[in-house]
């Protein structure tokens, strides 16, 4: 099934063909006389994988950062903050939605939790890791005006971290999007039907959908950097923007 | 070359007594004496004329598919044509339009989702004998610039599958008996079922069920979602080697005829079968003899259940049943 | 439905549902062992996709990194850049190749490059600017062009980082190559879902443990190979 080289002109076509599958519903060459495409699809197709996102990072935030938060402040498991970091670099995340497929059960609910294990490791490594570099002097001086633990972290600790928090986020976002698209072979309908369901779709879908992930990504990312931005104490922005 | 040692002793014995009445009975090749039946299998012969003609075999995207298109690949292949595969092309009309582009040159159709899905005839008017069926869709075939070879002995249909536990506590027996209950029922299948007529198009249209909820999935999961308790109802195939090997599902009786069964036919392009030669069609026709009800399941089953690979199930098939030494 | 043997005919077997393949449990070590040369192949194309995206993606860091050494202007730029192609998910990727490359290998180990611009370029102009000032004032005093400086001072100092970028990289491409397979690019991911295997928990379960193996010992590859590298080093970061 190689796809033949074709001329630069054609090529646009092959594009523009994907632009109007996104904008118009059409009777597709596949789908034997139903509908597909078209804007309310792609829009429905699209909320629940942002859905899915969703669901899975609060879930992995609700575990990693008080994790991440509470080990960083007492300086202890370092080694597991960072080993978790790294091994959860090789997990194939196709993998983990085969298994889940087979072994657990398809549904948004088994998805959640095989996503939001996919999303913790960075989140963690990275709260450890900023918590850690907090300037000693302003804990100290904290810590010297009697606040208590919780204080420290949560006044003084947490807002000089969300620099280096919120690039971890950023960097699960990223990859729990990326295993939203092939979230439909578990039966949560994302996008990625477009991209995997030749069969129903055709390749105009194909593409078009290629197309609707990628920019579903793209615009999320720039949410999060806009919302690191914003959360990142005034101070810290100039320090901050050279680090990024 | 199956890894469990006992088949590797019995094909072994096999081979041995093959080989004992090989030499003592006939000693002909490519003779096409039209036999039939157990005694007249035959090898085949490498013809090195053969040996210019490039074919591409497809298949569609399910167990059953993978094992024919490959039985027919390395069939082809024993004949002396430089064969390469593209098996696991996906539904019908991708396989359809790979065929009729060029990309593959043959793969193997089921008479009923031909007559229905390209041809656009009701499933309660394809008919039940295969040779039938085959007659009817040759016509439509040529049109396309296809040849369709004659049928195979077995045939598959779709079916509604549930688990035997939830079908006797519901009393379900046909699929008119869902009538009532469908819409608190889920069902599970293939992408592409939701657009044919003899899958949910025709359940929808023809029973009229409304379901609660139709769920695609990979075919390949088709029996886990039943186990999973994730679907009441899953679309199966009537040759799932789970059927035959397990107690656990059933499937509900057609009665209204809207999944009909297809045999198997080898389509393939004009301009290919013209330039093959006469060996091709031969060979196709040789290979599938030995393709009744039982070998079929038995040969679902060691993919499905005993995990081996369709490439490998497919040689054994041909070793044992004696087209290739 | 056991039939007794006869001549040239299929055998057919008799299953009780019995063992551990026919229950699909999670993994069954005796299939496993008997079917391993199965892994083989696949194992070795994944090897290849992950060898050739690395070494084609620090290629090309390396390049834009020398590019923007003496121009930091384009460092801002470049990061947005590379940063975006490591957003776009894997799967698009191949698939907004797809008419210009069409299907296979070759357009998987483009996406999978794509994805590993960002971290390796990252860490290298990171690995260059933390090079500290004195010592290439004491360079520069010694003689060396700015030339020399950078390949014989400069670059041997960002080492550690280099590597660690590469690492990361290698790490995340060996996981993200098991998708290679919807780009009809072969390696792991056929063995998780091309076909039946779909539902095959054991097959799964190998599939995923060689590639979180072969993660690791990349990993543990590069590690050792910095260590042959920097022979004067101090404590190595992670």
């Amino acid at each position: 099934m190689i796809a033949p080289a074709k001329p630069p002109l054609a090529l646009l076509g092959q594009f523009g063909d994907a632009f109007d599958f996104i904008f118009n519903e059409q009777i597709g060459r596949f789908s034997g006389g139903e509908p597909v495409g078209g804007p309310e699809q792609v829009l429905d197709l699209a909320a629940t994988q942002l859905e899915l996102t969703g669901l899975a990072m609060a879930l992995a935030l609700a575990v990693a950062l008080p994790i991440g938060l509470w080990l960083g402040h007492r300086g202890k498991g370092e080694l597991l903050a960072v080993a978790i970091g790294n091994s959860g670099r090789a997990l194939p995340e196709l993998a983990i939605i085969a298994f889940m497929a087979a072994a657990i059960g398809v549904g948004l609910l088994n998805l959640t939790i095989a996503l939001a294990i996919l999303a913790v490791p960075p989140i963690l490594t990275n709260t450890y890791v900023a918590v850690r570099q907090v300037d000693r002097g302003a804990v100290e001086a904290a810590q010297g005006m009697g606040m208590s633990a919780v204080g420290v972290i949560g006044r003084v600790e947490l807002p000089l971290a969300v620099p280096t928090i919120m690039s971890g986020v950023r960097t699960s976002t990223t990859n729990v999007v990326a295993t939203a698209t092939i979230a439909p072979l578990a039966g949560v309908l994302t996008l990625g039907d477009f991209i995997i369901n030749r069969n129903v779709y055709g390749d105009d879908g194909v593409l078009a959908g290629a197309i609707c992930v990628a920019i579903l990504a793209l615009a999320l990312e720039l949410l999060l950097s806009v919302v690191q931005h914003l959360l990142t104490p005034r101070g810290l922005r100039a320090v901050a923007a050279e680090a990024a | 070359m199956s890894s469990n040692p006992r088949v590797r002793a019995l094909i072994a014995a096999l081979l041995a007594l093959a080989l004992v009445f090989g030499v003592t009975a006939c000693g002909d090749d490519d003779d096409d004496d039209g036999d039939g039946g157990n005694g007249g299998a035959q090898v085949i012969e490498s013809n090195p004329d053969n040996g210019d003609i490039a074919i591409t075999v497809g298949s569609k995207n399910f167990t059953e598919q993978f094992i024919l298109g490959e039985i027919y690949a390395q069939a082809l292949d024993a004949a002396g044509y430089r064969v390469e595969k593209d098996l696991n092309l996906g539904s019908e009309q991708i396989a359809l339009e790979s065929l009729r582009n060029g990309e593959i040159d043959a793969y193997p159709e089921y008479t009923s989702t031909a007559l229905t899905s390209f041809f656009e005839a009701a499933p309660e008017d394809v008919p039940a004998d295969g040779q039938q069926a085959f007659e009817e869709s040759e016509d439509d075939f040529a049109q396309l610039d296809l040849t369709a070879f004659p049928p195979t002995e077995f045939s598959s249909a779709n079916a509604v599958g549930m688990l035997r536990s939830q079908a006797e506590q519901q009393g379900v027996e046909t699929i008119s008996d869902l009538e009532g209950e469908a819409q608190n029922l889920t069902l599970f299948g293939s992408p592409e079922c939701r657009q044919r007529i003899d899958c949910l198009l025709g359940l929808q249209q023809n029973y009229g069920l409304q379901f609660d909820k139709f769920t695609p999935v990979d075919i390949g999961l088709r029996y886990e979602v039943l186990d999973n308790g994730q679907a009441d109802l899953s679309i199966v195939f009537t040759t799932d080697a789970q059927l035959a090997t397990s107690d656990k599902y059933v499937i509900l009786e057609d009665d209204q005829q809207v999944l009909p069964a297809g045999n198997v036919l080898f389509v393939a392009r004009q301009q290919t079968v013209d330039e093959a030669g006469p060996d091709f069609g031969d060979t196709v026709e040789l290979v599938q003899e030995g393709l009744t009800l039982p070998v079929m399941q038995e040969l679902n089953a060691r993919v499905d259940i005993d995990k081996e690979t369709p490439e490998r199930v497919a040689s054994d098939y041909l070793q044992e049943a004696g087209y290739v030494e | 439905m056991a039939d007794p043997v006869p001549i040239a005919q299929v055998v057919i077997h008799q299953r009780s549902g019995e063992g551990c393949i026919q229950e699909d449990r999670v993994f069954c070590p005796g299939w496993a062992i008997d079917n391993i040369d199965r892994y083989v192949d696949p194992t070795l194309q994944h090897v290849v996709l992950v060898a050739a995206s690395v070494g084609l993606g620090f290629a090309i860091a390396f390049g834009l990194a020398l590019l923007s050494h003496r121009r930091r202007w384009l460092v801002p730029p470049l990061i947005g850049f590379t940063g975006a192609l490591y957003t776009i998910p894997s799967l698009a990727f191949f698939f907004l190749l797809l008419p210009i490359t069409g299907r296979g290998r070759d357009t998987a180990i483009i996406a999978l490059t794509a994805y590993t611009l960002q971290i390796i370029y990252r860490n290298i102009v990171a690995g260059l600017a933390n090079v500290p000032g004195d010592i290439k004032e004491a360079g520069r005093g010694m003689g060396l062009t700015e030339r020399q400086l950078l390949w014989r001072v400069e670059l041997p100092l960002a080492t550690p980082e280099i590597v660690a970028g590469l690492r990361i990289a290698t790490v995340s491409t060996v996981a993200l190559a098991t998708l290679a397979v919807f780009a009809g690019g072969g390696g792991l991911g056929s063995e998780i879902i091309a076909g039946s295997n779909i539902t095959f928990k054991t097959g799964i379960v190998i599939a995923g443990s060689i590639a979180i193996l072969m993660a690791f010992a990349f990993d543990a590859f590069l590690f050792l190979a910095q260590r042959v590298l920097t022979p004067w080093r101090r404590a190595v970061q992670a």
